[in-house]
């Protein structure tokens, strides 16, 4: 059975490029938008990856830096330098 | 009793950007500040009066340029640079800049460079504050005739890169003069007498009077200063970096260096946008990349036996041909 993942993230400038970067690499990400914060729900497995959000933000990114946008999360975390990956494995 | 419900109620914005953006991207949808900052924003029609000083061009007119872009547009800064990102990141390459030059100063670290080398870092590196004042309105040429303001906004910014690099090198002047000043005015009679120079000061002045925008930027930003810095920065420093104190002047000019790796990102996906719109636009810029790198290499081949002596040829060599590498990369040549 597949379960949903998912992150969610304030809907700032800051994370604008994040957003558009998880859209981009998890096809399968179903974005819904709140008052001040977006929810992103993907089935298995969601990945931010840092190349992808560096490219969207004209600078280099740190993943680090996801959790000044960060409100929650729902997953096990899996991080490295260029992934920050979450699902239930 | 009463009770209370709390509910939440969300409120769509009725708008979630403005006209021309929505415009571009088909749909209401919201963009990043940088796009906000440039797309369209330069008036392309309902221009009533033509210059006085040129009534055969509209006062913004695409054909200021033989380069054709179907879409001006498209030639996106990399930096996604608006004015508050601006500001924020140079003034904090600015800051760390100033505490190098401070540091140096409070520990008295340029009475430790070899006397003969520090005569020699005056007279190569003092001499480019006008190289850069000399680059500033180049790039203000740029921005006040080119077209689109995906373009110009960035070269408005370099045009104050440039006159802040002046001043980081008249900066390093005074610290090598005791605060004098003696330096700098040594540096403009260099700049205007000595014979190793006349050849670059003539190439700067040649671009003044260029017509063609893009062939100034392509002139400026690929050509001129990719072997000036090339030079100075890499091969001037490397060869002072062993002497006593060699190492002070690579540290003052550390701010010079990290600047153009960072314009280096933008000036390559504007020349690369270009040159990927057609082959007559490949064309153009290759003629102009080959006429302008040829003369800034023999323009700076003297500045470079006078420092480097027997070495200075296979200097201007490996930088012109570490430039043309990078020409290649982007399409030209």
């Amino acid at each position: 059975m597949t379960r949903n993942v998912s992150i969610t993230l304030q809907n700032t400038e800051d994370a604008r490029p994040i957003i558009e970067a998880i859209e981009a690499d998890n096809p399968a990400a179903v974005v819904v938008q709140y008052p001040a914060m977006v929810k992103i729900d993907v089935p298995d497995r969601i990945v931010v990856k840092r190349d992808s959000v560096t490219e969207r933000l004209g600078r280099d990114f740190d993943l680090q830096e996801i959790h000044l946008s960060l409100i929650s999360l729902n997953g096990y975390i899996d991080e490295d330098d260029d992934e920050f990956v979450l699902s239930w494995r | 009793m009463t009770t209370i419900e709390i509910k939440t109620q969300s409120l769509e914005p009725r708008r979630h950007t403005f006209g021309n953006i929505a415009r571009r991207y088909g749909a209401d949808k919201s963009a990043s500040r940088y796009d906000e900052s440039m797309l369209d924003l330069q008036a392309d029609v309902n221009f009533h009066y033509r210059p006085i000083w040129a009534p055969e061009y509209e006062i913004f007119d695409k054909a200021r340029t033989k380069i054709e872009m179907a879409d001006w547009y498209t030639l996106r800064d990399p930096r996604q640079l608006y004015y508050a990102t601006y500001n924020i990141q140079r003034s904090q390459m600015v800051q760390g800049a100033e505490q190098q030059l401070a540091f140096v100063e409070k520990r008295g670290l340029v009475d430790t460079v070899d006397a003969g080398w520090a005569e020699t870092v005056k007279s190569y590196l003092l001499p480019l504050r006008h190289f850069e004042w000399g680059a500033n309105l180049n790039s203000l040429q740029i921005t006040n005739y080119g077209w689109g303001a995906a373009v110009t906004v960035p070269t408005c910014f370099e045009a104050g890169d440039r006159l802040g690099m002046a001043q980081h090198i008249s900066k390093i002047g005074l610290l090598f003069d005791g605060n004098s000043g003696d330096s700098l005015d040594a540096a403009k009679d260099a700049w205007m007498n000595a014979p190793e120079w006349q050849a670059m000061r003539k190439l700067v002045e040649d671009s003044l009077v260029v017509e063609d925008w893009f062939e100034l930027f392509v002139a400026q930003n690929l050509a001129m200063d990719g072997i000036v810095y090339g030079l100075v920065h890499d091969h001037f420093d490397a060869a002072g970096i062993a002497k006593p104190g060699g190492m002070v002047v690579t540290m003052v000019t550390e701010f010079p260096k990290t600047w153009f790796a960072e314009q280096t990102r933008w000036v390559d996906a504007v020349i690369k946008g270009v040159v990927a719109e057609s082959a007559g636009n490949a064309g153009l810029v290759s003629g102009w990349f080959a006429d302008w790198s040829k003369k800034a290499a023999e323009a700076m081949r003297p500045v470079a036996d006078k420092v480097l002596g027997a070495d200075g040829a296979a200097a201007v060599a490996a930088v012109s041909a570490a430039l043309s590498e990078r020409a290649k990369k982007l399409g030209i040549g």
